[in-house]
């Protein structure tokens, strides 16, 4: 298990002037859960692109367990993006295998069973439904064992009874592996059940504007009375927070 | 009563005739069949305008096969054939290698292909015929200089072809493999050159098909044996049917080719982007 010290001064579209990230600092404790909401557009997945490695800021200290990340960074990371992003070249197994250093059939099936995709590791990604598909990429970002799994809207466009069993599946996986996780969602109710403190973004330029911690007691309920109160007792406080603003 | 087992018997004997009808049609319409009627119509329609014209500068099919089988088994044929496939499958593979490999630096580099894209235009747009005189005065009249005039011929086709492939590559596949920390040969060999593979195969069929056409004229202009030389002897004796049956011949082969190795490899490179969702 990792923790993170983030620092971002500012962060710029590329070849241009815009910015869309302005001072944006958090600490993330070991094993910890956190969502991370904002307006559409304000930067969530440059935020996990730079954690990741993907992207770099002019001026930013990001710090793992104390220490500089880069490129060779000693901890494994697990992301799965708003598409699956699988090789349609190559099956499930292959797809999993292929994040793997070694062959590691047993934990390939170990994975599949969990997921619930045992017996469609032949398949290839575009003989799977969507859903399926985010399950192989959630899948494989489990198979690494990591240490921080970056989750980028990985529900967005599911039906609702596919998105809640792999919300739930999710749960599973993060109570088994113990990773330090940090999910980007737009949906405040997705994140109450989930994380276990939410930070909120304003707009581009982004800053994290608020955060609030969910003293609920897990395992939690989708669109349970707790969590309902939860969020509505957050609204109240702060009626415009999902637009990007505390005002 | 036998009136209307008459027409039951008159209906189920119209339903068998329209069921064999459709039955023809559709085995008629399927894509083997197909080609072979379009093959026997071109032969029908060749024998009959032989027949029409009338002339010996329009061999009919039946001379033309005769030909064939006098260069086949009396003739020069089989090792003509077997030299110029030899010429045409070394200098295939090496355009095809070298190729490739400018082709992805020219990609993949944006100044690489900034300080060759001019270079490649030129290139393109050297005459076949040129590359081919020049190499046999620099290098004399050798094997080496045969091939290499087929490969400099074909070689900017193939890198143009990478080149636009390798620009399109799907970056989002490869940041999964910057992210999970993968080996470089593993980045290129599962991630990256997947991507190229209908590029590389539709410069493999183009470049077998210039290729052939090629090695022909460096046959007829500076080697002793192939194809091509022989089509150049043909051509004085105005052997219209011996030319003809030398190109049916070399064009079977090119036939074979793709049924046997091309349409496998084809298969086999684009396994898994062919399925829709179930």
């Amino acid at each position: 298990m990792i923790e993170l010290d983030i620092a971002i001064k500012d962060k710029f579209y590329p070849n241009s002037d815009s910015m869309v990230l302005k001072d944006v600092a958090f600490k993330v404790k070991p094993g910890e859960f956190i969502a991370i909401i904002g307006p559409s557009g304000c930067g969530k997945t440059t935020l996990l692109n730079m954690l990741s490695g993907l992207e770099d800021a002019s001026e930013q200290k990001l710090l793992c367990n104390s220490k500089s990340f880069n490129k060779d960074n000693e901890y494994q990371l697990g992301y799965v993006f708003q598409q699956p992003r699988l090789m349609p070249w190559l099956t499930v197994k292959e797809n999993l295998q292929l994040v793997l250093p070694t062959t590691q059939p047993q934990l390939i099936d170990t994975l599949l069973t969990q997921v619930g995709l045992a017996g469609k590791g032949s398949y290839f990604p575009r003989q799977l439904s969507g859903g399926m598909q985010r399950r192989v990429a959630i899948a494989r970002a489990f198979a690494v064992n990591p240490d921080l799994i970056l989750l980028d809207e990985p529900f967005n466009s599911l039906d609702a009874p596919t998105a809640s069993k792999l919300r739930l599946l999710l749960v599973e996986l993060c109570k088994t592996r113990g990773s330090t996780v940090i999910f980007v969602t737009h949906d405040l109710s997705e994140a109450v059940y989930l994380a276990d403190r939410i930070l909120f973004m304003s707009h581009s330029p982004s800053a994290i504007i608020h955060q609030e911690v969910i003293d609920l007691p897990k395992p939690r309920q989708e669109s349970g009375s707790a969590e309902l109160a939860w969020q509505a007792k957050l609204m109240a406080q702060y009626p415009q927070i999902l637009a990007g603003d505390v005002n | 009563m036998s009136r209307t087992i008459d027409i039951k018997k008159h209906a189920n004997q119209q339903a068998l005739t329209s069921k064999l009808i459709k039955m023809l049609f559709n085995t008629l319409m399927s894509p083997l069949y197909g080609r072979l009627i379009m093959l026997i119509v071109l032969a029908g329609l060749w024998q009959g305008t032989a027949w029409l014209v009338n002339s010996s500068d329009f061999p009919s099919l039946l001379i033309v096969l005769d030909s064939f089988i006098y260069h086949f088994y009396q003739g020069d044929m089989v090792s003509n054939l077997s030299v110029t496939l030899s010429r045409v499958l070394i200098s295939f593979i090496i355009a095809l290698i070298l190729g490739v490999i400018i082709g992805i630096l020219m990609g993949t580099s944006k100044r690489l292909n900034q300080l060759t894209d001019t270079l490649l235009i030129i290139a393109l747009n050297i005459p076949a015929l040129v590359t081919i005189l020049l190499c046999y005065i620099w290098f004399g009249l050798v094997e080496s200089a045969a091939i290499t005039a087929v490969v400099i011929n074909k070689i900017p086709t193939v890198v143009v072809m990478i080149r636009e492939g390798a620009r399109v590559v799907d970056q989002d596949l490869l940041s999964v493999a910057k992210i999970y920390k993968l080996s470089l040969s593993k980045t290129f060999f599962k991630v990256f050159l997947p991507q190229l593979y209908p590029y590389i195969m539709a410069s493999a069929r183009a470049g077998l098909s210039l290729i052939w056409k090629i090695v022909l004229v460096v046959e007829l202009l500076g080697r002793s044996d192939g194809v091509g030389f022989a089509l150049n002897t043909l051509f004085q004796f105005f052997d219209i049917a011996g030319i003809l049956a030398y190109t049916f011949a070399f064009i079977s082969i090119v036939l074979v080719i793709e049924h046997l190795i091309f349409r496998p490899l084809d298969k086999l490179v684009t396994r898994g982007c062919h399925f829709d969702r179930t």
